[in-house]
């Protein structure tokens, strides 16, 4: 019940957002209509970080207590950032072709280091995706969530250092940061935006958890059935995942 | 023994090994000598007769076919542990595991310094490369280049050696977290050979170091997991 509504505030709040962004806030005074999928972009590209950070604490907190509830946490960390960066590219995109006249501008180095993000959680996600036994697969994944987001800032600071000390275009140019038109509506826009995103950002975060939870129980639930038949005695004690082993009573 | 001494007599013995069976079966790397030498060929019909295009284009051509041919290498450097459950063994040894972690980079280290030492002449002869006095800086940015590689390559040689994507999900894995060295690795050699017009190629070498330390650090704490699994 809680979680139904959650979900219709979501997207109660997404419309009410994007409505708000689309015909309350005026027109940005250079870059036209163009300038409002930046609401999208950036609260995307926010919500994306977040949840990759929620990956890599998720990912460390499973390979101290192996909790499956952690895999759970760093999967649907995993899963929901590549949307939102996927939407924060898209988006980018879309508001680059007009203001930029390109669709990729190697000039900005937020673009390559968010494609490169994208990369680095989609290999995550295919990992898991390519190993069968649940402890396993969470070990490798976190594994790879961890030095992902290692490699996140020395990507994101070598980028910026290779394009020499170019400041880096930001949403709005600097005339309208100078004379803005309406600052406090744009910023109100924003964060408005920004609100309606994480609720539905957490809602898909919290029905990804569940869904992970219950994944790993049936897997769980298939292998036990299946181990006696299929696997020899040996076998069958080296594939226990590690995560029941440490709930064993020490004799 | 202390920890020390263990780490420096375990990492040498496991390189020594990964070097025999290399001198003796020439599985892992010979082959990816060809194949980066291939690499630098083809870049030249890719990119046209151009030579003053090709002369500009080098210092990327040159990291890319380091970087192309090094996965599989170090892919293959692990690859031949899985026959006879040898990783299995290795994993038995009751030794650090950041021991063995650290005999498996200086294997894949000396197999990217080799492929370095193999491409850098081959770039310089077909893309008409002018190095003179920037060689020893050259061989300083290949060998920084090398462990930062051989660090990231062998945890994740290690982590995907029993899956059955292993040869696709390596690179796809490897290439976006080595995307830093590859630039700083190519922004250097750009310096250098143009005689470090901005000062700049200390700066990229400083970041090379600083990758090279953070991987290796990551590495030695977490390939123990790819071995106990």
């Amino acid at each position: 019940m809680a979680m139904r509504v959650l979900g219709v505030s979501a997207v109660v709040a997404v419309i009410g957002a994007v409505a708000f962004a689309l015909f309350v806030v005026p027109a940005d005074l250079n870059q036209g209509d163009a300038q409002r999928t930046m609401y999208i972009h950036v609260a995307s590209a926010w919500l994306a970080y977040l949840s990759f950070g929620i990956t890599a604490l998720a990912s460390i907190w499973w390979l101290v207590r192996r909790d499956p509830r952690a895999d759970a946490v760093a999967l649907a960390g995993a899963e929901v950032g590549v949307l939102f960066t996927a939407a924060a590219i898209w988006a980018g995109m879309m508001w680059g072709k007009p203001v930029w006249g390109t669709f990729w501008q190697w000039e900005d180095p937020r673009l390559s280091t968010t494609a490169l993000l994208l990369a680095l959680y989609v290999g995550y996600l295919l990992i898991r995706r390519l190993t069968d036994e649940p402890a396993r697969r969470a070990t490798r994944a976190a594994v790879v969530g961890i030095i992902a987001a290692i490699d996140i800032p020395v990507v994101h600071f070598s980028v910026i250092w290779w394009r020499g000390l170019h400041q880096p275009p930001t949403f709005g140019s600097p005339d309208t940061l100078l004379n803005p038109p309406a600052p406090g509506q744009f910023v109100a826009a924003l964060l408005l935006m920004l609100g309606a995103f994480m609720v539905a950002w957490l809602w898909m975060m919290i029905t990804r958890y569940r869904l992970a939870r219950l994944e790993w129980d049936a897997e769980e639930a298939a292998r036990r059935r299946a181990l006696p038949v299929l696997a020899p005695p040996p076998v069958d004690t080296r594939a226990e995942p590690r995560a029941e082993r440490m709930h064993e009573p020490m004799p | 023994m202390s920890t020390l001494a263990t780490h420096v007599s375990v990492a040498r013995a496991i390189a020594m090994k990964d070097l025999r069976a290399e001198l003796r079966g020439r599985q892992a790397v010979t082959s990816t000598l060809f194949l980066a030498a291939l690499t630098l060929l083809i870049f030249g019909f890719a990119l046209g007769p151009d030579q003053a295009r090709l002369a500009t284009a080098a210092p990327g051509l040159l990291w890319l076919a380091v970087v192309l041919s090094g996965v599989l290498a170090l892919g293959r450097i692990h690859h031949l542990e899985t026959d006879d459950g040898a990783f299995e063994l290795l994993a038995l040894y009751p030794v650090p595991r950041s021991a063995i972690y650290l005999g498996k980079v200086l294997g894949g280290v000396a197999a990217m310094v080799a492929l370095g030492a193999l491409v850098l002449p081959l770039t310089v002869i077909l893309y008409s490369l002018d190095p003179a006095g920037s060689l020893p800086g050259l061989v300083v940015v290949i060998v920084l280049g090398a462990v930062g590689f051989a660090a990231v390559g062998t945890l994740y040689a290690g982590l995907t050696i029993r899956l059955r994507a292993r040869e696709v999900l390596l690179p796809l894995l490897l290439l976006p977290v080595v995307a830093p060295l590859l630039l700083a690795a190519v922004t250097a050699t750009t310096g250098l050979i143009a005689g470090d017009p901005f000062g700049e190629v200390s700066a990229w070498l400083q970041l090379l170091i600083g990758y090279d330390l953070v991987m290796l650090l990551a590495g030695g704490l977490v390939y123990g997991l790819a071995l106990e699994e």
